[in-house]
């Protein structure tokens, strides 16, 4: 069974609608994306692109109105509440949000929150706590650290307690939303890094950001994001090096880099007029 | 004399093209911000936060203060503005608006000062305005309080003005409220506001920080336009050392209070001298975009292999 290259993540055509029957807003609209174990895939979109909601859809959170979410062989579109609790106990998918002090109890030392994960799914008391800390040195985390409280520390530190709390079970995928958006330079640099080695451990991640240089340097593809749909889906290279779809160019031409910016006002007014209203 | 929003006015309806130099032919005038040795301490404890900065503005040039959370960056400038919060207080150097120190000034003249000459914008632009009052009404207070217009004038200003920051629709931005205006929008009324009584000097405080990459683009657009057409001096503070790159003629790179390194963008780019700088820039070259973009100027020097280890996160705070 070849189940080290089954695709991890398989999003078919997925629609997704919030309100009613009256003020229905499209949310996403046939989006379809895979992820690969061992890739990383970086979804960048702006302020009402629908990247959240995709996030949210494949975490179960948000219920597609067509389309089709396969996690790890599963087909896990319509799955009830129950499914998902399970889902996630088995601790196939995980998650890490922008801000840390939201998916870590503020009341459980480090060493609660990492081991809970693994003491939900039966792993024994000795054991959980020994795989915890040899998971520490990965997320260069001292284990002086696991007897403190989420307050006790730094927004950097925080971060990657909270990627070692997704990734200690061992998923098969984690969905990290604006991972490092809230870090300042160098706790940025030491995450993106460690997310960089942990894909030699195969596991799939998928990275939302509104910025596609913080994606840049550790996707190995690129999905862009624009008005509910993926208007774009290639190599990191390709994707930044010779964008096509012209919000992909707006989006490469906007962005500052220490070398200016990709483009000059015209080009920029030229493309957006090639956008639609 | 003309004033900055009035060159700005006649201006704005001209295509942007060429790149006009500064409105006023550079002179060795005295600056119109200058700042020497500052220091800021929080009062309540004594403690030094902000450990010297220096720098001088003259009109239509661009000082940028690159820094993370922390660094002093936004104290220096609430400093230079005399709105420093409660307890914080200057201990030492001097900050002088057009020569007259500040320290000098007596709470009139303050108010006089802030708007006419010196302006600034954040990074919540919504947070600046009442909700409840449409747009129009707010600049027009501005208007008539700072320039003494009656209603109808103002109003013709007001617009003229919403035309000057590249509002579309200035008409219809001009009746609406604030919460039916975009973040980008928001930040454009704002900067309107602040050059409406056509200060000399405005500081821009991650004034593009919370907007999409491809909204901050015109923001810093609309900013060199301020620059170029009505010579308005400008201190760009950011945390990210690209943003200040693309506008600044000077940077000043802050790092737990202390200036670290200060010198011409182009110099301290290429020839960085300080292990933080060195980071902020590998960040670029190694997760940024820059990795993949062909070597179009030239390129600062490679990275050092461990920049994570050259400088050590800071530590974590104690928890307020």
């Amino acid at each position: 069974m070849s189940t080290g290259t089954r695709l991890v993540l398989e999003v078919t055509g997925l629609d997704v609608h919030y309100g009613g029957r009256r003020g229905r807003r499209r949310a996403l609209h046939g989006v379809s994306l895979s992820v690969a174990p061992g890739e990383t895939v970086g979804l960048i979109g702006e302020t009402g692109s629908g990247k959240s909601t995709l996030a949210r859809t494949v975490l179960g959170l948000v219920r597609p109105g067509a389309g089709s979410v396969v996690v790890d062989g599963e087909d896990v579109t319509a799955h009830s509440a129950r499914q998902w609790r399970e889902l996630r106990r088995r601790g196939v998918v995980q998650y890490v949000f922008q801000d840390p002090l939201r998916s870590l109890d503020p009341d459980l030392t480090v060493e609660a929150s990492l081991t809970e994960p693994l003491l939900v799914r039966g792993t024994g008391r000795p054991e959980a706590a020994a795989r915890v800390r040899a998971f520490l040195p990965r997320v260069r985390l001292a284990e002086d650290l696991l007897d403190r409280l989420p307050g006790e520390l730094s927004g950097g530190q925080r971060q990657r307690i909270a990627v070692a709390r997704a990734l200690v079970t061992e998923p098969r995928l984690v969905v990290l939303d604006e991972p490092v958006s809230a870090l300042d330079s160098a706790n940025r640099v030491q995450v993106l890094e460690i997310l960089k080695e942990l894909r030699a451990s195969g596991v799939a991640l998928l990275f939302i950001s509104h910025d596609l240089g913080s994606v840049a340097g550790v996707a190995d593809r690129i999905a862009v994001l624009y008005r509910g749909e993926l208007v774009e889906v290639g190599a990191a290279r390709d994707v930044v090096g010779r964008p096509q779809h012209p919000y992909t160019r707006l989006l490469v031409g906007s962005a500052p880099t220490l070398r200016g910016v990709g483009a000059d006002r015209a080009e920029r007014a030229a493309l957006r007029a090639l956008l639609p209203a | 004399m003309t004033t900055v929003s009035e060159r700005l006015l006649t201006r704005a309806e001209e295509p942007g093209t060429g790149s006009p130099g500064p409105a006023d032919p550079p002179g060795p005038a005295v600056p119109l911000l200058s700042l020497r040795e500052v220091r800021i301490a929080d009062g309540s404890d004594g403690r030094e936060i902000v450990h010297g900065v220096s720098f001088d503005l003259t009109p239509g040039k661009v000082v940028g203060i690159v820094g993370e959370s922390g660094s002093g960056k936004t104290l220096t400038c609430r400093a230079a503005l005399g709105i420093l919060p409660a307890h914080f207080e200057v201990t030492a150097g001097s900050i002088e608006i057009g020569g007259t120190d500040i320290a000098t000034l007596t709470p009139a003249r303050w108010t006089a000062l802030r708007g006419a000459t010196i302006g600034a914008v954040f990074q919540d632009p919504a947070s600046y305005l009442n909700p409840s009052l449409r747009i129009g009404r707010q600049l027009a207070e501005v208007v008539r309080v700072k320039k003494g217009l009656g209603r109808r004038a103002a109003r013709e200003r007001v617009l003229a003005l919403l035309r000057a920051v590249h509002l579309r629709d200035a008409e219809l931005v001009h009746d609406q409220y604030p919460f039916e205006l975009s973040g980008g929008m928001l930040q454009r009324v704002l900067i309107a506001a602040a050059v409406a009584a056509d200060p000399r000097i405005l500081i821009a405080d991650e004034a593009t920080t919370a907007l999409d990459v491809t909204v901050q683009a015109e923001i810093l657009d609309l900013l060199a336009d301020l620059r170029d057409r009505a010579g308005l001096a400008l201190v760009v503070v950011s945390h990210d050392l690209a943003v200040v790159a693309r506008l600044c003629d000077e940077v000043l790179v802050m790092r737990q209070g202390e200036v670290v390194e200060q010198g011409p963008t182009r110099r301290v780019l290429d020839d960085p001298r300080h292990a933080y700088t060195r980071l902020l820039i590998s960040e670029h070259e190694q997760y940024g975009l820059e990795r993949f973009l062909e070597q179009t100027a030239p390129a600062a020097p490679p990275p050092p292999a461990a920049p994570a280890e050259l400088i050590a996160p800071i530590a974590p705070k104690e928890e307020a």
